[in-house]
């Protein structure tokens, strides 16, 4: 049940009690006026470039009161190229607290965790997970649907190189939510049919199946590796317009991990949509990402 | 030198020989193999005390990283290695650095393996230069100077029309053509089989038709030219179904697979330790089962290690950015005995795939048997002795083991090359 001391690479080791911990805690932080002084340092190791992400977590840290350490690998001795357990002795040697890692190479922070003694925070690693994502996602439909069991979350767009995905099917079918997917084939693998999943080719169908839609990030490389053949085109079939709204239920929510592409898998028009929780997501993200470093780090809220 | 080698069980499935017998060599070559005493003078006896004796194992498919990379392998700590599998021959891929593309490179490794190795070990050419699929090597050449086949191992010939005419041309000599059968666009960027446990763990997966369109059309220009194709490391069923009906159709093709395609599967990647990756991929249970029917069967004669030492600087790493390949001479036998003793893999076919399926594969007509005139080269074999596979005390220079820390029943022995001892497990306690 404790989270003290302990990694997060997966949502795989979460269990439901955990969890409701973490969303019980996370709104003691966000009611919180003051923040309590405490000694400990949480160094960010961000490999792969994010804005938010890391900004999230240090905010978090920061509502804390926690020290953070930046480390950029690109700029520091630790360098790409090193071995894993180099890179895990000289950051260990700097005596952070706790690690939060993000890395382009899936199963980085489970290779990192192996070899150092302090807990390791996975913020995202390659197309494999990116838990504190899916917690926030959690918490963002609990608050705002006020459960999560029974709710028909529907992932649209790039599954197949989503991490977010990945952690949310994981975390969400295990709070009892049921998923659907939509996008286009190449993007969508079949195999998810056979988790159980439902599976749509049309988005208007998947938005008058699901209570809670998310949206995934789309990305530029995806044409030139022949996933889609070009931007319009998703749009066309996949992007959320005000004209697709119309088949969403009003109680329902609309999700995105961020950055939005506009245009692409969201227009501006949908983005101003009552139902859309984007930036609450982005609010929440700071109050879960504090509950689960002090439950990490034994910091008292 | 008369040697006599006494109180032996003999085993060759090929020649039919199973039981105690003494085999008498004269320099170096089978001299008389008899069931009871041989009854002649001996300058030297060695007593194998019951031990099994086999031909020495040959494996078609090795990397030893000279030149290039020898911080990885070097011919000598990589025939060290072989010897202590119980190999007397191995082949050696082009792959090293520079490639061994041209008479000037093949020179080079057949001098070096002359003065360093200790076993028999030979060249096996480039197909094209610097594996680029452009340009032929000069094959005749490059036989002259001891190349006994020809493969861009590590690549795949993606150009067809180059396939085709090296098969073609190849004719003449009668050697193999070797191919490493991977479509690179199909298998992309990809660092395991793709699939199910791909997809949870987020990594780029390589799908099995990767290898299946290139073992059809390798197939179907064999049948075109008559040339043989050798395809190398099998591991998708459907290119062992190809393989099967390829040698029903008459056409002259052979497979290998290595002991890890044989052993493992994509669920041991999922504690993504690196060294369990490897090109081809480890693939699904359903491969696995398939490989080792096909070699029950006689579809694939041969195992080959496919021995690809790296370094800690290739491995240690985060499992996408780390290097292809294990290391596998010093564990190929008794590896493969794990199939024998859960009674998957019929014992005659496992000696049968490291010696006579080899040696007939590259024409070796003076090993892989246990026959008067042949060279006397053996592996002694303990059926009985269990011990723990520990690779900082291999003869490698490289520690990129799949098995580390397997209990193994089956332990080579004694390897002789040519009636002379070049491995004593005795030694290397």
């Amino acid at each position: 049940m404790s989270f003290l001391g302990k990694s997060l690479l997966d949502t795989d080791s979460l269990q439901p009690e955990q969890i409701f911990f973490l969303f019980e805690k996370a709104r003691k932080i966000r009611d919180r006026k003051s923040s309590p002084a405490q000694n400990k340092t949480v160094a960010l190791m961000f490999f792969e470039p994010s804005t938010r992400t890391r900004a999230s977590f240090e905010m978090a840290a920061y509502r804390l009161g926690c020290h953070v350490l930046n480390l950029d690998p690109s700029r520091s001795s630790v360098v790409k190229g090193e071995t894993i357990e180099d890179t895990a002795q000289n950051i260990e040697a700097l005596g952070p607290d706790c690690i939060i890692v993000r890395h382009a190479g899936a199963g980085m922070p489970q290779q990192l965790s192996q070899r150092v003694k302090i807990p390791v925070i996975n913020a995202g690693d390659g197309m494999r997970g990116h838990p504190t994502q899916a917690l926030l996602d959690a918490f963002t439909i609990l608050e705002e649907r006020g459960r999560i069991e029974g709710e028909r979350v529907l992932l649209v767009g790039d599954i197949m190189h989503s991490r977010v995905a990945r952690s949310n099917f994981n975390l969400l079918t295990k709070l009892g939510a049921t998923i659907g997917v939509c996008g286009p084939s190449t993007l969508r693998p079949e195999l998810l049919g056979q988790k159980g999943y439902k599976l749509f080719t049309q988005l208007e169908e998947g938005l008058e199946w699901s209570t809670v839609c998310m949206l995934l990030r789309i990305q530029t490389e995806r044409m030139e590796s022949f996933q889609i053949p070009s931007m319009g085109e998703y749009n066309a079939r996949f992007g959320l317009t005000p004209d697709k709204l119309r088949y969403f239920r009003d109680d329902g929510i609309i999700m995105h991990p961020g950055p939005v592409n506009r245009g692409v898998e969201i227009t501006s028009s949908a983005m101003e949509d009552r139902r859309c929780r984007i930036l609450t997501q982005v609010r929440n993200g700071v109050f879960v990402r504090a509950a689960l470093l002090s439950s990490i780090l034994g910091v008292e809220v | 030198m008369k040697q006599l080698f006494k109180n032996a069980h003999l085993y060759d499935p090929a020649s039919g020989l199973d039981g105690l017998g003494e085999i008498f060599v004269v320099d170096g070559r089978i001299e008389k193999i008899s069931k009871g005493s041989a009854g002649r003078e001996a300058d030297e006896i060695i007593d194998l005390g019951g031990l099994q004796l086999v031909p020495g194992f040959i494996d078609i498919h090795v990397h030893f990283r000279e030149p290039g990379d020898e911080h990885k392998e070097t011919i000598e700590s990589g025939s060290k290695a072989g010897a202590a599998g119980g190999f007397t021959t191995v082949c050696g891929m082009a792959n090293t650095n520079p490639v061994n593309d041209s008479v000037f490179v093949a020179k080079f490794i057949t001098n070096r393996a002359r003065e360093k190795s200790v076993i028999r070990y030979h060249p096996i050419g480039a197909v094209s230069k610097n594996l680029e699929s452009k340009e032929m090597v000069e094959f005749g050449a490059m036989i002259g100077a001891g190349c006994v086949a020809f493969s861009d191992d590590g690549r795949c010939v993606t150009d067809s029309y180059l396939a085709r005419k090296t098969l073609e041309y190849l004719k003449d000599y009668n050697v193999p053509f070797i191919e490493h059968c991977e479509d690179c666009r199909l298998a992309m960027r990809g660092v395991m089989n793709e699939g199910r446990i791909s997809f949870d763990m987020g990594l780029t997966g390589i799908p099995h038709a990767s290898e299946d369109v290139i073992v059809y059309r390798d197939l179907e220009l064999a049948r075109l030219t008559g040339g043989h194709i050798h395809l190398a490391h099998l591991s998708s069923r459907h290119a062992v179904k190809a393989l099967r009906e390829g040698k029903r159709d008459g056409i002259r093709c052979t497979g290998e697979v290595t002991p890890h395609h044989l052993l493992l599967t994509e669920d041991d990647v999922k504690d993504l330790h690196t060294n369990f990756k490897m090109a081809p991929p480890l693939r699904t249970e359903e491969d696995r089962k398939a490989l080792v029917q096909a070699l029950n069967d006689g579809i694939i004669e041969c195992i080959a290690t496919d021995h690809a030492p790296h370094s800690v600087r290739e491995k240690g790493v985060e499992f996408s950015q780390a290097a292809n390949g294990v290391i596998g001479l010093e564990t190929a036998w008794s590896s493969c005995m794990k199939l024998v003793l859960n009674g998957e893999l019929k014992y005659a076919r496992l000696i049968e795939a490291m010696t006579s399926g080899p040696a007939d594969i590259m024409r070796f007509k003076d090993r892989g048997r246990l026959r008067e005139g042949l060279l006397a080269d053996f592996a002694a074999l303990d059926l009985k002795t269990t011990w723990t596979v520990n690779p900082e005390r291999f003869q490698s220079k490289s520690r990129n083991c799949p098995f580390n820390g397997w209990q193994l029943q089956g332990q080579v022995a004694k390897t002789f090359v040519g009636g002379r001892l070049v491995y004593d497990r005795e030694q290397n306690r």
